[in-house]
């Protein structure tokens, strides 16, 4: 089936619209339900089966209330941020191959495209923080930016080691690229470099990282920074806030899907499809939440050293070795 | 190649976004009196670049563009600022002098900008070529380290006379204190 050009970017839009929206309510109604298995409480119960009508409840909720921009505030960007955090995610969702036919924009930067646009999420949260004139908002801006820009430099560095295993930038010709069975996943591709699952160990600690995801939570420490700097934020100004949060997530568990996990390739060289994909990206998603839930969060100190110290050596290391091994073998 | 109507006039109109994203956001970064408004101009102007340089067909740059300038440029500059900045700026009765500067500075900056359109408009320039990469990984990686290495490298002198210099300037400030 083909759809006329613009007609189907039209559509595409659309769809990452609504895949976004119904993400980011329903990996919260996840995020709270696994909390409370992890807890060995019931999570939400009340609204629906299982709490299942939960999210639309908040949802209603925050709409319905009002939207303070207090005394004091850089009111144009203090309105700006939260857009300016939650539209880089959708332009860079376009170009991820949700399947060999199924994907927005195929263009052959795409890879660098993501992280282009990726870069833009830490000057919003800054740009939130500054414009709400409050001590817990700056500070929370401040550990932002040296918790960004720590784990920018392993992350980037990993995306190096993979551009030279694959030669190629276009997300889609990495997947088809791992073609075939679980062993040739890039996680996997020992022979290129024995340290692969080391390297998306580096890469998914990043991730976590840079989402501003527990443990790494610095931004949003509740018990130090009230939200951090999304205090001031009020109904769906924070609601946006907390949707481009589940939204980053979503990015970058289906951005380690594509690079190290095949994609939408099945794993026993049968039957590729999107399926593989949302279940390999909703594993890597479950994996975040129960990160969050298990591990206490970091001092700020433990994290600037985990990158400056640990990860940021590995990675050149493993690009080191990768780039020996390319020329050896 | 396609049929949606009134395809043309919509990438015109992306196109004279991108051009107004880099004019207006210059001029914000110009003329506004905080140091971090500035700074988001000078973001919005950048994003503009970048969409006129993907008109140009090279995406690589685009890219690129907003990588340096806006993710790791500008993040830096408000990084600095936001920590140094006091809350409400001071307003400043402007100056005489600083009002003739003024002028001479936008009379010199209006020639110029004259003197580059016409050349830009009406100049000779030759025709360029046919363009024979497609602008991947490796074409960009070959050019840099064979065509383009002696201005890739005079770059990296740049840079570092840049850290030389700043090194200079934050040792000079403390031995004054």
């Amino acid at each position: 089936m083909t759809v006329p050009e613009p007609y189907r970017l039209i559509l595409y839009l659309a769809g990452i619209l609504g895949f976004v929206g119904l993400n980011a309510a329903y990996l919260v109604w996840v995020e709270r339900k696994g909390a409370g298995r992890f807890q060995r409480r019931p999570g939400p119960t009340e609204a629906g089966p299982a709490g299942l009508l939960q999210p639309i409840a908040d949802a209603l909720k925050l709409m319905s209330k009002q939207l303070l921009v207090p005394a004091g505030v850089d009111r144009t960007l203090f309105r700006v941020a939260p857009l300016l955090m939650m539209s880089p995610v959708l332009i860079s969702l376009a170009v991820i191959p949700w399947s060999e036919s199924l994907a927005a924009r195929n263009i052959n930067v795409g890879l660098l495209m993501i992280f282009a646009f990726g870069s833009i999420n830490v000057m919003a949260v800054m740009l939130g923080g500054w414009s709400s004139r409050n001590k817990y908002a700056i500070i929370s801006a401040a550990r932002v930016v040296s918790q960004n820009v720590a784990y920018e430099i392993p992350m980037l560095l990993v995306i190096v080691t993979m551009i030279m295993v694959t030669g190629t930038m276009d997300l889609n010709e990495i997947v088809r690229q791992q073609e075939g069975f679980i062993w040739n996943w890039n996680i996997f591709r020992v022979w290129v470099n024995p340290l692969m699952p080391l390297t998306f160990l580096v890469f998914f600690t990043c991730m976590l990282a840079e989402t501003n995801r527990a443990p790494f939570d610095m931004a949003e420490a509740e018990s130090e920074l009230v939200a951090g700097a999304y205090t001031e934020y009020s109904s769906m100004g924070f609601g946006v806030f907390f949707m481009a949060e589940y939204a980053n997530i979503l990015l970058g568990c289906a951005l380690g899907t594509v690079l190290f996990l095949g994609g939408w390739q099945s794993p026993i060289g049968i039957l590729p499809g999107v399926f593989w994909f949302l279940a390999k990206m909703y594993f890597l998603i479950f994996t975040v939440v129960w990160i969050r839930w298990t591990f206490p969060r970091t001092q700020f100190y433990g994290l600037l050293n985990l990158s400056w110290k640990i990860l940021i050596p590995l990675s050149l290391f493993t690009l080191i070795l990768t780039s020996a091994m390319m020329k050896l073998f | 190649m396609t049929t949606f109507p009134a395809a043309e006039w919509i990438s015109t109109m992306m196109f004279l976004l991108a051009l107004a994203a880099a004019g207006s956001g210059a001029l914000i970064a110009a003329l506004s009196t905080r140091v971090i408004r500035s700074v988001c101009g000078l973001a919005i102007c950048c994003l503009g670049l970048s969409g006129l340089y993907w008109f140009l067909h090279s995406p690589f740059l685009a890219m690129m563009e907003i990588l340096i300038y806006v993710g790791a440029v500008c993040v830096t500059i408000v990084f600095a600022i936001m920590l140094a900045e006091p809350d409400e700026p001071a307003q400043e009765e402007p100056r005489k002098s600083a009002l003739i500067w003024t002028g001479v500075s936008l009379t010199v900056a209006l020639a110029l900008f004259c003197g580059l359109a016409h050349l830009g408009v009406r100049g000779n320039w030759q025709e360029a070529q046919a363009r024979t990469t497609d602008g991947s990984i490796r074409e960009i990686g070959i050019s840099l380290l064979t065509t383009y290495s002696a201005a890739f490298e005079m770059i990296s002198l740049v840079l570092l006379i840049a850290i030389l210099g700043a090194l200079v300037i934050a040792r000079g400030g403390r031995e004054h204190s």
